[in-house]
């Protein structure tokens, strides 16, 4: 691999420069980071990363190479995607790592995918001014200065890109009941735990329409996670809305969660940098039980927006709304990822609450 | 839950391998956790060295034993209505079981708080761990537990050779081992059934070249967990933690393994029921998914402390407060102020631990890094890279080499075959031996296969190789690169550079929130400061100690600690500077900065330059500061307290010497002798017996006694084989002298110091010896006037320590420390005063009396080595010049019998003899005769044949050796060294745990102290005394 020096372009005319790897390409998005320490194949497939520059904060990325995709009943175990999602990959060390079961090393992978990455950046430095001015548009690669062009995240519909153009469907054989997953970019962790509950998927277009979704008789609704500005969304907000007068069990996920706290017409902010980590506590409100969770989220609602009663989740440490349950409208959201992948185990009891409305 | 009112906290005694000053920084934790409250805290521990046994933190402190009997004594004097045993080690848990199961603590109603007692036994039971893991559903090896020989063979015969054999309610491994056949396993039987006090081992499928990861958990009462920290160990299974060099976070975990384990250490933790912290240890395959859980710690643990320095987050005081019934959630993030206890650490840089041997001190014991716990110490080195933090702690072992690369082993002749062994065979520091073995064109497969250490480091050690060999051949254009990997200037070989580092914050979050974090370290892998620096302020930076090592110990934290909180007083600004994550003077809590980095003269003044700090304080932090003192002058630094020249004086033999002679100061004769011939003359004039070492080497070592021509041709061949061409100093030793020390502070004039003697007579090194305040003695008084004339001379502000030999009445210097000493926290605690404190005031004001001052003693005070013979495999037990204790414990009296005896019994394994005392020597033998006498009412005495004590039984050595396997002998009394008789007897002891007294006049003291048990001790809080 040579080392050519590219550049690290930021809205607020930073410019950073760095050794590449990965793929000779141009990337544009927004940046922001992630304190995830581990579980990178599975970040960097994870669809919501679409439009984004990844900051990873643990310094050495890629010690365990990739693995070969291992796929269950069409559902990968080990990736949340076919493809790399985010824009662009920016790390302090690159690692050429391997491990029993990997398939080719992560500068591999990107060059593979097209995908461009840049090291021997000082990424806590990226974090702190993250942090400080809030997420900004990048630009990745070998441009000059004159030629820079950003791109505005929140204006771009990232779900377009992401969501399957056709439905899919995941035939369980148990043949129980089916539930349709509304495709805003799903995570594969999300479609392998509903899988597991022993439901057939039917995974529709972010597109369809609350007609469309309920002539699969479903028994449940999922709305999946995905990337970008949830207001841009009008059109599924109303689909939900009008999902939600069939009083059917319903479960929405970081977007999907969005959505439907803008259908009940709570205020959606745009978050200064989101949250974008595996080590994220939750509260539960109903008991006091707390969890650690993955997040990946640039939009919340804040818990003082929103009634008291309402609210089944929050970050005790900034108080947003990561989950509201209202069991008279059939409806659990989480804006964190009970599914994990990467993170923890801890809230996969959101999945089994579901299959009891579901039955 | 209702707060108790007054808590009882256990400490965990002396500094003992696999028992060190984690700790002390756990327990001060605890006791802080604790305060805040408004809780009153009665804490019992016997080491008086450390920082929780002064004041500061606990409101009352008592001096004694660990044992029931002990503490029973307290809690019927205290009433304390609550007790936490999760901050003192395997000490505290196993007298606070037994507390417990003789219904102590139920009839003082004192409530068990954090982990309960049946909790504690599900963890430590091997069988009930099993029964438990079983029933949650956690995976654990094949394995099966045994209560006598015979079951012990039909298990291994079951499972299969090679097997591990492990032992129940045991810390650091003792007695567990790897037998590969019947005949490994038949012989380790008796020495492991001989060391459980529970009698009852496991035999457990042996997970060979598998992966060892550790978690730290905490939980609450309500059932909330975080799982704090993961550890990585380079080293496979079958090394025992603490010999292993460990990396956090974990580098080679993908999310399922990472997530998988962590799941199984909350089903752990919840299914033994721990409220506060545990650690789970993990084996992990390194092919495919499978893995075992393989322990539980059910309390603050070595690893826990590591983990708290290393991600930043306080796991102590979390565990008290979770203990007092707190949930996660309800308690602050300490770190970032911002968040909630609640939370698992991101860290966005690397940490690596490296455990400290000390073999070089011990006579035959095997180098090599196995099953049981062997190392003394560790260090921890921080970077934003693995190289960065691996090269730093290399340099931190403070072993002499200068990084991975460029040092004496790097530099060292070696064939294939002899690197091939030391690889094998798992010698310390195996790293250095993987790194010359790559410059010698081996792969990275044949490391490992001869390792099995993960290629993911072993890859990293060969990328370091080739880096600077590269660099090597360039001329070293690629500086930078070199310096951003952790490349030291010394280890390139080349003079300074630029120095251009940057300061990042442990933030526990990797920067996501802002952190108001005073907990540093500098990389020179970065582009920004985390913070800005008001270079305006008058600062002061308090070097530490180091990683801890025969001789340099948690007393030297006291001191550090007790430094900072003086300074505070004559500064703006406090800093620490040091390295040793075992340490409270490593706690953020302590100082205004902690830079967690190298004690160097180039990390010291790149830190000094970034801060502004213009002083420095060295004289805390034992050895390590006096040997950089000039380096640091250089630097254009300030080092307060005395002047670098008058240390030179007092360091370098000859200049002492010359000002001792100059001042009309007594001191034994002495000479340098670059030959035999020289050695001989020297000898023809003073007489037998000398005291000889090489010249160039520090702290004692190889420093030993010749009473004979034989012996002394014998050590001289020794030397000239090891270390040829160099020169010895051979001094006159005054036989059957006594040893007396001086602690002091001074302002240059007055003196404010403490007077201490030995035990022990001179030529027993005064870390090994029973240290005894007051000296009641017609010497003390010159030896003031000594003191006050070196003050004067050297123009000495601050601490220091003088030690003489007093022969007839008459005292000679041997040696001056001008720094804090080793005993300075017992001698500052036996008058209930503290010398750093003094120390401090002296430098910047006179102390308004003149002359010498010695507070008044109210009672006896008695200090007592810890000695670690039985996990020193194959170490000849012998007291010498040479510092061998790990530790020290101490008591206060009204006589020196009420403290001796309760010191001696602080110690382990020691105990009063029940049964069979076997003693004998070639000297002291009077006094070992009147020992006899005195142990005669406690148990059978015997003595050996061939240096037998007159009126006892005599043994042969064949029937000696029968009685003690057989478990008749429960005490050993001896002298002196005499391996090529004893060298058997006195390591079959050792092995079998019995306690030792390898010194006449001790064994005269102690057994005659015997009769205070029966007469009555005394058992008061310390200031009572």
């Amino acid at each position: 691999m040579g080392l050519d020096e590219i550049g690290l372009y930021l809205e607020n005319g930073l410019q950073i420069k760095g050794t590449a790897f990965g793929a000779k390409k141009v990337a544009k998005g927004e940046l922001v980071f992630s304190t995830a320490m581990n579980g990178y194949p599975e970040a960097l497939t994870d669809p919501s990363y679409k439009g984004q520059i990844l900051v990873l904060t643990q310094p050495h990325i890629g010690n365990y190479g990739v693995p070969k995709p291992h796929k269950d009943h069409g559902i990968l175990a080990n990736f949340e995607s076919e493809h790399i999602m985010v824009e662009g990959l920016v790390i302090s060390q690159l690692t050429f790592g391997s491990k029993w079961n990997s398939a080719m090393t992560l500068d591999e992978w990107l060059k593979k995918e097209g995908v461009p990455g840049i090291f021997g950046v000082d990424t806590r430095m990226l974090v702190k001014m993250i942090r400080d001015r809030g997420s900004m548009n990048a630009v990745l690669g070998d441009v000059s200065k004159n030629d820079l062009e950003f791109e505005d995240y929140t204006k771009i519909n990232f779900v377009e890109q992401v969501s399957t153009k056709q439905p899919i469907i995941y035939q369980n054989k148990n043949k129980r009941k089916r539930i349709v997953v509304v495709d805003f970019g799903i995570k594969h962790g999300i479609l392998a735990e509903l899988y597991g509950l022993g439901y057939t998927l039917i995974r529709v277009p972010y597109s369809y329409t609350a007609d469309k979704i309920m002539e699969y008789e479903p028994a449940g609704i999922v709305l999946s996670n995905g990337p970008g500005n949830p207001l841009l969304l009008d059109m599924q907000t109303k689909t939900f809305s009008d999902l939600l007068e069939y009083k059917m069990p319903m479960l929405g996920i970081c977007l999907g969660h969005q959505i439907a706290m803008r259908a009940l017409g709570y205020r959606i902010s745009k978050m200064k940098f989101g949250h974008r980590a595996i080590n994220k506590a939750v509260v539960d409100m109903h008991n006091g039980k707390a969890y650690i969770t993955t997040h990946n989220h640039g939009y919340a609602v804040y818990a003082s927006d929103m009634p008291k009663k309402e609210i089944w989740f929050m970050d005790p440490d900034d108080k947003t709304v990561e989950g509201t349950y209202y069991p008279d409208k059939k409806l659990m959201t989480t804006q964190f990822h009970p599914e994990s992948r990467p993170g923890t185990n801890d809230t996969k009891f959101v999945f089994a609450m579901f299959k009891k409305w579901v039955g | 839950m209702e707060k108790p009112k007054k808590i009882l906290v256990l400490g965990s005694g002396a500094i003992k391998i696999a028992e060190a000053a984690e700790f002390d920084y756990s327990g001060s934790q605890a006791l802080k956790a604790f305060r805040e409250e408004g809780i009153k805290t009665v804490l019992v521990n016997p080491n008086i060295a450390t920082v929780q046994t002064s004041h500061v933190s606990a409101d009352r402190v008592y001096l004694l034993p660990i044992t029931k009997e002990f503490v029973k004594k307290v809690i019927e004097r205290e009433r304390p209505d609550a007790i936490a045993l999760g901050f003192g080690g395997q000490s505290a848990l196993t007298t606070g079981v037994e507390l417990y199961k003789s219904r102590i603590l139920q009839r003082y109603n004192v409530k068990t708080i954090g982990t309960g007692v049946d909790a504690i036994e599900r963890a430590l039971s091997r069988e009930k761990f099993r029964e438990t893991m079983m029933k949650a559903g956690v995976p654990i090896p094949r394995s099966m537990s045994a209560r006598t020989e015979e079951e012990a063979i039909y298990a291994a015969e079951r499972i299969g050779f090679p097997i591990m054999i492990r032992v129940s309610f045991n810390l650091g491994g003792r007695g567990s081992t790897v037998a590969r056949n019947m005949q490994e396993l038949k012989a380790w039987l008796k020495k492991a059934f001989a060391q459980t006090s529970v009698h009852e081992i496991l035999i457990e499928e042996y997970l060979e070249g598998w992966k060892e990861i550790e978690y730290e958990v905490v939980r609450d009462s309500f059932d909330n967990v975080a799982v704090v920290a993961c550890l990585e160990k380079l080293d496979p299974m079958g090394v025992h933690t603490g010999e292993g060099t460990v990396v956090t976070p974990a580098q080679t975990l993908d999310n399922f393994e990472y997530q998988s384990m962590r799941s199984a250490a909350i089903q752990v933790a919840r299914a033994v029921g721990i409220v506060g912290e545990c650690n789970v240890q993990f084996a992990l395959d390194t092919k495919s998914r499978r893995f075992y859980a393989i322990e539980t710690n059910p309390r603050m643990s070595r690893s826990s402390a590591l983990a708290s320095k290393a991600t930043g987050y306080p796991l102590a005081y979390v565990s008290a407060k979770l203990a007092l019934g707190y949930r996660l959630y309800e308690i602050q993030n300490s770190v970032s102020r911002a968040t909630t206890a609640f939370f698992e650490p991101s860290l966005d840089y690397i940490v690596v631990k490296i455990p400290r041997w000390d073999f070089a001190k011990f006579e035959d014991v095997k180098e090599e890094i196995g099953t049981e716990m062997r190392s003394i110490g560790e260090v921890m080195g921080i970077g934003r890279n693995f190289e960065e933090a691996f090269q730093k702690a290399i340099r931190m072992l403070d072993i002499g080499e200068p990084g991975i690369v460029n040092g004496r082993i790097y530099k060292a002749r070696m064939s294939k075959h002899e690197l091939e062994e030391a690889l094998r065979a798992r010698r310390p520091y195996w790293f250095l031996y993987a790194a010359k073995a790559f410059k010698e064109g081996f792969s990275v497969e044949q490391v490992e296969r001869l390792t099995h250490v993960d290629p993911y480091f072993l890859n990293k050690i060969r990328q370091l190789v080739e880096m600077f060999e590269e660099g090597k051949r360039g001329g070293f254009k690629n500086y930078e690169l070199l310096k951003r990997y952790g490349f030291s200037d010394d280890e390139l070989g080349i003079g300074k550079r630029t120095n251009k580092i940057v300061v990042k914050q442990i933030d526990t979050l990797a920067g996501e929130w802002p952190a108001k974090a005073n907990y540093l370290y500098t990389t020179h892998d970065g582009s920004e400061d985390d913070l800005t620096f008001d270079k305006g302020k008058h600062k002061l930076l308090v070097l530490g100690a180091g990683g801890f090592r025969i001789g340099v110990s948690v007393e030297f934290d006291w001191s550090v600690v007790s430094l900072v909180n003086a300074a505070r007083k004559y500064f703006g600004e406090v800093d620490v500077l040091n390295y040793n994550p075992e340490t409270v003077s490593t706690d953020w809590d302590v100082s205004e900065k902690l830079y967690f980095d190298e004690v160097n003269a180039e990390t010291v003044s790149g830190i000094a330059k970034k801060e502004g700090i213009k002083e420095v304080a060295i004289f805390g932090a034992g050895q390590i500061g006096n040997n950089i003192a000039i380096a640091l002058k250089k630097a254009g630094l300030r080092l307060i307290g005395t002047d670098a020249r008058s240390i030179d004086i007092a360091e370098e033999r000859s200049k002492f010497s010359k000002l001792l002679a100059d001042l009309g100061i007594k001191q034994p004769e002495w000479a340098v002798a670059r030959n035999k011939r020289e050695v001989e003359e020297f000898v023809e004039r003073v007489g037998f017996p000398v005291l000889i070492r090489p010249s160039y080497v520090l702290s004692g070592t190889r420093m030993r006694i010749a009473n004979s021509q034989e012996e002394l041709e014998r050590y001289m061949r020794d030397v000239h084989s090891n270390h040829k061409g160099h020169s010895v100093v051979v001094s006159k030793f005054m036989k059957d002298s006594t040893e007396a020390e001086l602690d002091c502070a001074t302002d240059g004039k007055s003196i404010i110091g403490v007077t201490m003697r030995h035990i022990e007579e001179a030529g027993v090194h005064s870390g090994d010896a029973t240290i005894v305040t007051p000296f009641e003695s017609n010497a003390t008084e010159k030896m003031h006037d000594i003191a006050l004339a070196l003050a004067k001379a050297l123009h000495i502000k601050g601490a220091f320590n003088l030690q003489f030999v007093i022969s007839k009445g008459e005292p000679y210097v041997i040696e001056l420390n001008l720094r804090a000493s080793r005993s300075m926290p017992f001698s500052s605690k036996s008058v209930g005063i503290n010398l750093i404190e003094y120390a401090m005031k002296g430098i910047y004001q006179s102390f308004g009396w003149s002359g010498f001052y010695e507070p008044e003693h109210k009672s006896f005070v008695v200090k007592s080595p810890q000695f670690s013979w039985s996990q020193l495999r194959g170490a000849y037990p012998y007291l010498s010049p040479e510092m061998k204790s790990t530790g020290e414990v101490a008591a206060f009296g009204d006589s020196l019998h009420d403290a001796l005896v309760k010191s001696w019994l602080a110690a382990t394994p020691n105990k009063v003899p029940k049964k069979g005392v076997l003693i004998y020597g070639l000297s002291n033998v009077q006094s070992l005769a009147t020992a006899a006498e005195n142990l005669k009412q406690y148990a059978e005495v015997y003595t050996l044949a061939n240096a037998k004590i007159n009126g006892v039984e005599e043994l042969s050595m064949e029937n000696a050796i029968g009685m003690l396997k057989s478990g008749g002998i429960d005490l050993l009394v001896t002298d002196n060294y005499m391996k090529e008789t004893d060298y058997e007897i006195r390591r079959l002891a050792a092995d079998l745990n019995i306690p030792l007294i390898l010194n006449g006049r001790l064994g005269q003291e102690v057994s005659a102290s015997f009769s205070r048990l029966s007469d009555g001790l005394t058992f008061k809080e310390m200031r009572e005394y």
